[in-house]
Protein backbone atom coordinates (compact mmCIF):
# COMPACT_ATOMS: atom_id res chain seq x y z
CA UNK A 1 0.00 0.00 0.00
CA UNK A 2 1.60 3.20 -1.06
CA UNK A 3 -1.20 5.70 -0.97
CA UNK A 4 -3.84 6.95 1.39
CA UNK A 5 -7.57 6.89 0.87
CA UNK A 6 -9.33 9.87 2.32
CA UNK A 7 -12.65 8.03 2.12
CA UNK A 8 -11.31 5.61 4.68
CA UNK A 9 -11.39 8.41 7.19
CA UNK A 10 -15.15 7.94 7.42
CA UNK A 11 -15.97 6.93 10.97
CA UNK A 12 -18.98 5.41 12.67
CA UNK A 13 -20.59 7.37 15.42
CA UNK A 14 -20.08 5.69 18.80
CA UNK A 15 -23.12 3.60 19.74
CA UNK A 16 -24.18 5.67 22.79
CA UNK A 17 -24.40 8.90 20.79
CA UNK A 18 -27.88 8.37 19.34
CA UNK A 19 -29.26 7.33 22.71
CA UNK A 20 -27.82 10.36 24.42
CA UNK A 21 -29.18 12.67 21.75
CA UNK A 22 -32.66 11.16 21.88
CA UNK A 23 -32.73 11.29 25.65
CA UNK A 24 -31.72 14.96 25.65
CA UNK A 25 -34.46 15.55 23.08
CA UNK A 26 -37.08 13.84 25.25
CA UNK A 27 -35.95 16.07 28.11
CA UNK A 28 -36.28 19.17 25.96
CA UNK A 29 -37.35 22.31 27.77
CA UNK A 30 -40.29 24.32 26.55
CA UNK A 31 -39.79 27.96 25.79
CA UNK A 32 -41.81 31.06 24.99
CA UNK A 33 -41.12 34.56 23.86
CA UNK A 34 -42.68 36.98 26.29
CA UNK A 35 -42.60 40.70 26.71
CA UNK A 36 -40.36 41.81 29.58
CA UNK A 37 -39.84 45.15 31.30
CA UNK A 38 -37.31 46.15 28.61
CA UNK A 39 -37.96 44.32 25.38
CA UNK A 40 -38.84 40.77 24.54
CA UNK A 41 -37.41 37.77 26.43
CA UNK A 42 -37.02 34.08 25.76
CA UNK A 43 -37.95 32.03 28.79
CA UNK A 44 -37.29 28.27 28.94
CA UNK A 45 -38.92 26.02 31.51
CA UNK A 46 -39.47 22.38 32.43
CA UNK A 47 -41.10 20.36 35.21
CA UNK A 48 -38.67 21.76 37.76
CA UNK A 49 -39.42 25.36 36.95
CA UNK A 50 -37.98 28.20 34.90
CA UNK A 51 -34.56 27.19 33.62
CA UNK A 52 -33.26 29.94 31.38
CA UNK A 53 -33.95 33.54 30.40
CA UNK A 54 -32.30 35.58 27.67
CA UNK A 55 -33.00 38.78 25.79
CA UNK A 56 -34.80 37.88 22.57
CA UNK A 57 -33.01 40.52 20.55
CA UNK A 58 -30.55 38.17 18.85
CA UNK A 59 -33.25 35.80 17.64
CA UNK A 60 -34.25 32.22 18.42
CA UNK A 61 -31.19 30.62 16.85
CA UNK A 62 -28.83 32.43 19.19
CA UNK A 63 -31.01 31.41 22.13
CA UNK A 64 -30.97 27.76 21.03
CA UNK A 65 -27.22 27.89 20.64
CA UNK A 66 -26.77 29.34 24.10
CA UNK A 67 -29.27 27.00 25.74
CA UNK A 68 -28.07 23.76 24.13
CA UNK A 69 -24.45 24.68 24.80
CA UNK A 70 -25.08 25.54 28.41
CA UNK A 71 -27.58 22.86 29.47
CA UNK A 72 -27.10 20.03 26.96
CA UNK A 73 -30.84 19.73 26.40
CA UNK A 74 -32.96 20.66 23.40
CA UNK A 75 -35.69 23.29 23.21
CA UNK A 76 -39.20 23.17 21.89
CA UNK A 77 -41.57 26.09 21.43
CA UNK A 78 -44.47 26.11 23.89
CA UNK A 79 -47.97 27.43 23.36
CA UNK A 80 -48.22 29.19 26.71
CA UNK A 81 -45.82 30.63 29.28
CA UNK A 82 -45.52 28.96 32.69
CA UNK A 83 -48.12 30.03 35.20
CA UNK A 84 -47.31 33.23 37.06
CA UNK A 85 -44.53 34.35 34.71
CA UNK A 86 -46.36 37.28 33.14
CA UNK A 87 -47.45 38.50 36.56
CA UNK A 88 -43.93 38.17 37.98
CA UNK A 89 -42.54 40.19 35.06
CA UNK A 90 -45.19 42.85 35.50
CA UNK A 91 -44.71 43.19 39.25
CA UNK A 92 -40.95 42.64 39.30
CA UNK A 93 -41.46 40.05 42.03
CA UNK A 94 -40.36 36.54 41.09
CA UNK A 95 -40.56 34.98 44.52
CA UNK A 96 -43.61 32.86 43.75
CA UNK A 97 -42.17 31.23 40.65
CA UNK A 98 -40.40 27.88 40.64
CA UNK A 99 -36.91 27.71 39.20
CA UNK A 100 -34.76 24.95 37.80
CA UNK A 101 -31.40 25.80 39.34
CA UNK A 102 -29.93 22.30 38.99
CA UNK A 103 -26.34 22.52 37.94
CA UNK A 104 -25.63 25.49 40.15
CA UNK A 105 -23.67 25.22 43.37
CA UNK A 106 -25.32 25.61 46.75
CA UNK A 107 -23.58 28.96 47.10
CA UNK A 108 -24.85 30.18 43.73
CA UNK A 109 -28.39 29.12 44.61
CA UNK A 110 -28.18 30.95 47.95
CA UNK A 111 -27.01 34.11 46.15
CA UNK A 112 -29.86 33.94 43.63
CA UNK A 113 -32.49 33.22 46.30
CA UNK A 114 -31.25 36.24 48.20
CA UNK A 115 -31.38 38.45 45.11
CA UNK A 116 -35.04 37.47 44.73
CA UNK A 117 -35.77 39.27 48.01
CA UNK A 118 -34.62 42.67 46.75
CA UNK A 119 -37.78 44.67 46.04
CA UNK A 120 -38.40 46.33 42.70
CA UNK A 121 -37.10 49.90 42.69
CA UNK A 122 -34.32 49.15 45.17
CA UNK A 123 -30.71 48.00 44.88
CA UNK A 124 -28.26 46.28 47.19
CA UNK A 125 -24.52 45.77 46.99
CA UNK A 126 -22.63 42.56 46.30
CA UNK A 127 -21.32 42.83 49.85
CA UNK A 128 -24.88 42.99 51.17
CA UNK A 129 -25.72 39.65 49.56
CA UNK A 130 -22.48 38.14 50.84
CA UNK A 131 -23.27 39.22 54.38
CA UNK A 132 -26.92 38.17 54.23
CA UNK A 133 -26.08 34.62 53.16
CA UNK A 134 -23.46 34.35 55.88
CA UNK A 135 -20.39 34.56 53.63
CA UNK A 136 -19.31 38.19 54.25
CA UNK A 137 -15.93 37.74 52.60
CA UNK A 138 -17.22 36.11 49.40
CA UNK A 139 -18.04 39.41 47.68
CA UNK A 140 -16.33 38.57 44.41
CA UNK A 141 -17.87 35.09 44.36
CA UNK A 142 -21.26 36.75 44.74
CA UNK A 143 -20.43 38.78 41.64
CA UNK A 144 -19.65 35.70 39.59
CA UNK A 145 -22.66 33.81 40.91
CA UNK A 146 -24.88 36.67 39.76
CA UNK A 147 -23.02 36.75 36.45
CA UNK A 148 -23.95 33.09 35.92
CA UNK A 149 -27.60 33.67 36.78
CA UNK A 150 -29.38 31.46 34.23
CA UNK A 151 -32.66 33.33 34.76
CA UNK A 152 -31.84 37.06 34.71
CA UNK A 153 -34.66 39.61 34.92
CA UNK A 154 -37.00 37.16 36.74
CA UNK A 155 -34.34 36.62 39.40
CA UNK A 156 -33.37 40.28 39.61
CA UNK A 157 -29.58 40.15 39.70
CA UNK A 158 -29.74 43.58 38.04
CA UNK A 159 -30.70 44.96 41.46
CA UNK A 160 -27.26 44.18 42.81
CA UNK A 161 -24.66 46.91 42.27
CA UNK A 162 -21.18 47.71 43.47
CA UNK A 163 -20.88 49.23 46.91
CA UNK A 164 -18.99 52.17 45.41
CA UNK A 165 -22.21 52.96 43.57
CA UNK A 166 -21.03 51.88 40.14
CA UNK A 167 -23.74 49.88 38.45
CA UNK A 168 -21.40 47.00 37.67
CA UNK A 169 -21.60 44.16 35.19
CA UNK A 170 -24.66 42.25 34.13
CA UNK A 171 -25.44 38.93 32.50
CA UNK A 172 -27.35 40.72 29.73
CA UNK A 173 -24.87 43.60 29.46
CA UNK A 174 -24.31 46.67 31.61
CA UNK A 175 -26.50 48.98 29.48
CA UNK A 176 -29.45 46.62 29.97
CA UNK A 177 -28.87 46.68 33.71
CA UNK A 178 -29.14 50.44 33.73
CA UNK A 179 -32.27 50.36 31.58
CA UNK A 180 -33.96 47.79 33.78
CA UNK A 181 -33.21 49.78 36.93
CA UNK A 182 -34.40 52.93 35.25
CA UNK A 183 -37.64 51.21 34.23
CA UNK A 184 -38.14 50.11 37.82
CA UNK A 185 -37.88 53.69 39.04
CA UNK A 186 -34.36 53.56 40.44
CA UNK A 187 -32.56 56.89 40.14
CA UNK A 188 -29.36 55.40 38.74
CA UNK A 189 -27.56 58.71 38.28
CA UNK A 190 -28.55 59.76 41.80
CA UNK A 191 -27.12 56.57 43.30
CA UNK A 192 -23.89 57.06 41.42
CA UNK A 193 -23.61 60.69 42.55
CA UNK A 194 -24.29 59.79 46.15
CA UNK A 195 -21.76 56.95 46.13
CA UNK A 196 -19.18 59.09 44.37
CA UNK A 197 -19.43 61.57 47.22
CA UNK A 198 -18.72 58.74 49.64
CA UNK A 199 -22.24 58.31 50.99
CA UNK A 200 -23.27 54.73 51.69
CA UNK A 201 -26.28 55.13 53.96
CA UNK A 202 -29.15 57.53 54.51
CA UNK A 203 -30.96 58.08 57.79
CA UNK A 204 -33.68 60.12 59.45
CA UNK A 205 -32.84 62.26 62.45
CA UNK A 206 -36.35 61.74 63.80
CA UNK A 207 -36.44 57.93 63.76
CA UNK A 208 -32.67 57.55 64.22
CA UNK A 209 -32.79 54.69 61.68
CA UNK A 210 -30.38 54.36 58.75
CA UNK A 211 -31.00 52.61 55.43
CA UNK A 212 -29.43 51.83 52.08
CA UNK A 213 -30.20 54.86 49.89
CA UNK A 214 -32.81 53.11 47.71
CA UNK A 215 -34.74 51.59 50.63
CA UNK A 216 -38.43 52.33 50.43
CA UNK A 217 -38.28 53.80 53.94
CA UNK A 218 -35.27 55.99 53.19
CA UNK A 219 -37.00 57.51 50.21
CA UNK A 220 -39.82 58.77 52.42
CA UNK A 221 -37.50 60.79 54.66
CA UNK A 222 -37.92 64.50 53.96
CA UNK A 223 -34.93 66.56 52.94
CA UNK A 224 -35.01 68.43 56.28
CA UNK A 225 -34.60 65.27 58.34
CA UNK A 226 -32.28 63.44 56.01
CA UNK A 227 -28.77 62.64 57.22
CA UNK A 228 -26.10 60.72 55.35
CA UNK A 229 -23.34 58.39 56.50
CA UNK A 230 -20.13 57.19 54.96
CA UNK A 231 -20.05 53.99 56.97
CA UNK A 232 -21.94 51.80 59.34
CA UNK A 233 -19.59 52.92 62.10
CA UNK A 234 -20.40 56.58 61.53
CA UNK A 235 -24.10 55.82 61.78
CA UNK A 236 -23.66 53.79 64.94
CA UNK A 237 -21.52 56.52 66.47
CA UNK A 238 -24.41 58.94 66.01
CA UNK A 239 -26.73 56.50 67.72
CA UNK A 240 -28.54 55.30 64.59
CA UNK A 241 -29.75 51.73 64.22
CA UNK A 242 -30.01 49.78 60.95
CA UNK A 243 -33.39 49.57 59.22
CA UNK A 244 -35.13 46.23 59.59
CA UNK A 245 -36.40 46.25 56.02
CA UNK A 246 -33.27 46.94 54.00
CA UNK A 247 -30.85 45.62 56.63
CA UNK A 248 -27.98 47.94 55.70
CA UNK A 249 -25.79 46.33 58.35
CA UNK A 250 -25.75 43.58 60.88
CA UNK A 251 -28.22 44.45 63.63
CA UNK A 252 -26.31 44.83 66.86
CA UNK A 253 -27.50 44.45 70.40
CA UNK A 254 -28.00 47.97 71.78
CA UNK B 1 -24.54 12.19 31.00
CA UNK B 2 -25.90 8.85 32.22
CA UNK B 3 -25.28 5.82 30.09
CA UNK B 4 -28.78 4.36 30.04
CA UNK B 5 -29.68 3.60 26.49
CA UNK B 6 -33.18 4.42 25.30
CA UNK B 7 -35.07 1.97 23.13
CA UNK B 8 -34.46 3.90 19.94
CA UNK B 9 -30.73 3.47 20.25
CA UNK B 10 -31.01 -0.29 20.52
CA UNK B 11 -32.52 -0.76 17.11
CA UNK B 12 -30.37 -0.91 13.99
CA UNK B 13 -27.92 1.92 13.88
CA UNK B 14 -27.44 2.28 10.20
CA UNK B 15 -30.15 1.97 7.57
CA UNK B 16 -33.03 3.90 8.98
CA UNK B 17 -35.64 1.59 7.49
CA UNK B 18 -35.28 -0.06 10.89
CA UNK B 19 -36.87 2.95 12.48
CA UNK B 20 -40.54 2.75 11.83
CA UNK B 21 -40.60 2.37 8.09
CA UNK B 22 -43.98 1.14 6.95
CA UNK B 23 -42.43 -1.20 4.48
CA UNK B 24 -42.85 -4.90 5.16
CA UNK B 25 -41.14 -8.05 4.03
CA UNK B 26 -38.96 -8.04 0.98
CA UNK B 27 -39.84 -4.50 0.02
CA UNK B 28 -38.00 -3.26 3.09
CA UNK B 29 -34.63 -4.09 1.60
CA UNK B 30 -35.44 -2.15 -1.52
CA UNK B 31 -36.78 0.75 0.47
CA UNK B 32 -33.76 0.96 2.71
CA UNK B 33 -31.43 1.88 -0.11
CA UNK B 34 -34.15 3.94 -1.68
CA UNK B 35 -35.06 6.12 1.25
CA UNK B 36 -34.07 9.59 0.25
CA UNK B 37 -33.56 12.75 2.17
CA UNK B 38 -36.88 13.87 0.77
CA UNK B 39 -38.81 11.14 2.55
CA UNK B 40 -37.09 12.02 5.78
CA UNK B 41 -37.88 15.70 5.36
CA UNK B 42 -41.49 14.84 4.73
CA UNK B 43 -41.64 12.74 7.89
CA UNK B 44 -39.89 15.43 9.95
CA UNK B 45 -42.28 18.06 8.65
CA UNK B 46 -45.26 15.96 9.70
CA UNK B 47 -44.08 14.46 12.97
CA UNK B 48 -40.81 15.83 14.33
CA UNK B 49 -40.73 13.69 17.46
CA UNK B 50 -41.63 10.54 15.56
CA UNK B 51 -39.07 11.07 12.82
CA UNK B 52 -36.17 12.60 14.70
CA UNK B 53 -34.64 9.23 15.64
CA UNK B 54 -34.49 8.43 11.92
CA UNK B 55 -32.68 11.71 11.26
CA UNK B 56 -30.13 10.86 13.93
CA UNK B 57 -29.50 7.33 12.69
CA UNK B 58 -29.27 8.46 9.08
CA UNK B 59 -26.87 11.32 9.61
CA UNK B 60 -24.97 10.56 12.80
CA UNK B 61 -22.00 8.97 11.02
CA UNK B 62 -21.63 11.95 8.67
CA UNK B 63 -21.85 14.47 11.49
CA UNK B 64 -19.55 12.50 13.75
CA UNK B 65 -17.00 11.90 10.98
CA UNK B 66 -16.88 15.59 10.12
CA UNK B 67 -16.51 16.57 13.77
CA UNK B 68 -13.83 13.92 14.34
CA UNK B 69 -11.75 14.86 11.32
CA UNK B 70 -12.10 18.57 11.97
CA UNK B 71 -11.25 18.35 15.66
CA UNK B 72 -9.01 15.28 15.87
CA UNK B 73 -10.56 14.32 19.17
CA UNK B 74 -13.17 11.61 19.76
CA UNK B 75 -14.65 13.07 22.91
CA UNK B 76 -14.89 16.52 21.33
CA UNK B 77 -16.41 15.01 18.19
CA UNK B 78 -19.12 13.27 20.21
CA UNK B 79 -19.93 16.49 22.02
CA UNK B 80 -20.01 18.46 18.80
CA UNK B 81 -22.27 15.89 17.12
CA UNK B 82 -24.62 15.75 20.10
CA UNK B 83 -24.85 19.51 20.34
CA UNK B 84 -25.45 19.80 16.59
CA UNK B 85 -28.38 17.35 16.76
CA UNK B 86 -29.90 19.11 19.75
CA UNK B 87 -29.68 22.44 17.99
CA UNK B 88 -31.15 20.86 14.88
CA UNK B 89 -34.09 19.47 16.87
CA UNK B 90 -34.69 22.87 18.45
CA UNK B 91 -34.61 24.62 15.08
CA UNK B 92 -36.87 22.03 13.40
CA UNK B 93 -39.46 22.54 16.13
CA UNK B 94 -39.53 26.20 15.26
CA UNK B 95 -39.53 25.89 11.46
CA UNK B 96 -42.82 25.52 9.65
CA UNK B 97 -43.50 22.35 7.66
CA UNK B 98 -42.74 24.12 4.38
CA UNK B 99 -39.32 25.20 5.54
CA UNK B 100 -38.50 21.69 6.78
CA UNK B 101 -39.48 20.22 3.40
CA UNK B 102 -37.07 22.57 1.67
CA UNK B 103 -34.06 21.81 3.87
CA UNK B 104 -31.01 20.04 2.51
CA UNK B 105 -30.78 18.00 5.66
CA UNK B 106 -27.21 16.76 5.41
CA UNK B 107 -25.71 20.09 4.41
CA UNK B 108 -27.89 21.87 6.95
CA UNK B 109 -26.78 19.61 9.81
CA UNK B 110 -23.15 19.88 8.80
CA UNK B 111 -23.53 23.67 8.81
CA UNK B 112 -24.72 23.49 12.40
CA UNK B 113 -21.91 21.07 13.29
CA UNK B 114 -19.33 23.42 11.78
CA UNK B 115 -20.76 26.27 13.82
CA UNK B 116 -20.52 24.17 17.00
CA UNK B 117 -16.98 23.10 16.11
CA UNK B 118 -15.87 26.69 15.63
CA UNK B 119 -17.40 27.70 18.93
CA UNK B 120 -15.56 24.81 20.59
CA UNK B 121 -12.31 26.00 19.04
CA UNK B 122 -12.91 29.49 20.33
CA UNK B 123 -13.66 28.35 23.86
CA UNK B 124 -10.80 25.83 23.79
CA UNK B 125 -8.51 28.71 22.87
CA UNK B 126 -9.78 30.58 25.92
CA UNK B 127 -9.11 27.59 28.18
CA UNK B 128 -5.42 27.51 29.00
CA UNK B 129 -5.60 23.84 30.10
CA UNK B 130 -6.15 22.35 26.64
CA UNK B 131 -3.19 23.36 24.56
CA UNK B 132 -4.27 23.51 20.96
CA UNK B 133 -2.05 21.67 18.51
CA UNK B 134 -0.95 23.14 15.22
CA UNK B 135 -3.39 25.67 13.87
CA UNK B 136 -5.92 25.43 16.64
CA UNK B 137 -6.59 21.72 16.35
CA UNK B 138 -8.21 20.77 19.62
CA UNK B 139 -6.15 17.93 21.06
CA UNK B 140 -5.12 14.57 19.69
CA UNK B 141 -6.46 11.46 21.41
CA UNK B 142 -5.75 11.47 25.09
CA UNK B 143 -2.67 9.34 25.29
CA UNK B 144 -3.67 7.20 22.33
CA UNK B 145 -2.02 7.12 18.93
CA UNK B 146 -3.89 8.86 16.14
CA UNK B 147 -5.88 6.47 13.93
CA UNK B 148 -3.29 6.51 11.23
CA UNK B 149 -1.17 8.65 9.05
CA UNK B 150 -4.05 9.96 6.95
CA UNK B 151 -5.97 11.36 9.89
CA UNK B 152 -2.83 12.95 11.27
CA UNK B 153 -1.90 14.83 8.14
CA UNK B 154 -5.50 15.92 7.55
CA UNK B 155 -5.50 17.26 11.07
CA UNK B 156 -2.34 19.21 10.34
CA UNK B 157 -4.05 21.14 7.54
CA UNK B 158 -5.04 24.72 8.31
CA UNK B 159 -8.69 24.85 9.30
CA UNK B 160 -9.80 26.66 6.14
CA UNK B 161 -8.47 23.76 4.07
CA UNK B 162 -9.26 20.95 6.50
CA UNK B 163 -12.96 21.73 6.65
CA UNK B 164 -13.61 21.61 2.87
CA UNK B 165 -11.22 18.66 2.35
CA UNK B 166 -13.15 16.60 4.90
CA UNK B 167 -16.52 17.61 3.46
CA UNK B 168 -15.48 16.90 -0.13
CA UNK B 169 -13.09 13.97 0.06
CA UNK B 170 -14.09 12.15 3.23
CA UNK B 171 -17.85 12.72 3.12
CA UNK B 172 -18.26 13.20 -0.63
CA UNK B 173 -20.34 16.36 -0.61
CA UNK B 174 -20.62 18.42 -3.78
CA UNK B 175 -18.82 21.76 -4.02
CA UNK B 176 -22.23 23.31 -4.32
CA UNK B 177 -23.18 21.93 -0.90
CA UNK B 178 -19.83 22.87 0.61
CA UNK B 179 -20.19 26.43 -0.64
CA UNK B 180 -23.57 26.53 1.12
CA UNK B 181 -22.11 25.17 4.36
CA UNK B 182 -19.14 27.55 4.39
CA UNK B 183 -21.19 30.47 3.06
CA UNK B 184 -18.47 31.16 0.51
CA UNK B 185 -18.44 31.14 -3.28
CA UNK B 186 -18.04 27.73 -4.91
CA UNK B 187 -14.79 28.81 -6.57
CA UNK B 188 -13.27 29.73 -3.24
CA UNK B 189 -14.06 26.42 -1.55
CA UNK B 190 -12.84 24.50 -4.60
CA UNK B 191 -9.53 26.36 -4.44
CA UNK B 192 -9.24 25.78 -0.69
CA UNK B 193 -9.89 22.07 -1.05
CA UNK B 194 -7.36 21.86 -3.89
CA UNK B 195 -4.73 23.65 -1.80
CA UNK B 196 -5.51 21.21 0.99
CA UNK B 197 -4.96 18.20 -1.25
CA UNK B 198 -1.67 19.68 -2.50
CA UNK B 199 -0.56 20.17 1.03
CA UNK B 200 -1.54 16.63 1.98
CA UNK B 201 0.63 15.30 -0.85
CA UNK B 202 3.53 17.41 0.33
CA UNK B 203 3.30 16.29 3.92
CA UNK B 204 2.92 12.69 2.84
CA UNK B 205 6.04 12.99 0.74
CA UNK B 206 7.89 14.39 3.71
CA UNK B 207 6.73 11.78 6.19
CA UNK B 208 6.92 8.75 4.00
CA UNK B 209 8.57 9.41 0.67
CA UNK B 210 7.49 6.02 -0.71
CA UNK B 211 3.81 6.81 -0.09
CA UNK B 212 3.17 9.72 -2.33
CA UNK B 213 -0.36 9.25 -3.55
CA UNK B 214 -3.32 10.90 -1.86
CA UNK B 215 -6.41 9.34 -3.33
CA UNK B 216 -9.55 11.37 -3.30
Amino acid sequence: MNDIELKELRAEAPTPLAGRVLRAVREADDYVEISGPRGSLYVAFNDEGISCVDAAGRGPEAFEEYFVGRFGRALRPADAPPRGLAEALATGDGRKLRYDLRGLTEFEVAVLRKALEIPKGEVRSYGWIAREIGRPKAVRAVGSALGHNPVPVVIPCHRVVRSDGMIGNYALGAPMKRELLDTEGVDVAGIERLAASGVRFVGSDTTRIFCVPTCHDARRVTERHRVTFRSERDAAAEGFRPCKHCRPAEARPA
Amino acid sequence: MASSKPAAARTGRRGFAHHGSDATGRDAAVLETDVSEETLQERLAEDLDGAFAALVSTLQDDVYTAALRWSGNRAAAEDIAQEAFLRAYSALGRYGAERVRELHLRAWLLTIALNVFRNELRSAARRPATEPLADGVLVVEDGRAPDDLASTIVLALPEEQRVPVVLRHVLGLSYDEIAEILARPEGTVKAQAARGIRRLRESLAEVEPERTEVRR
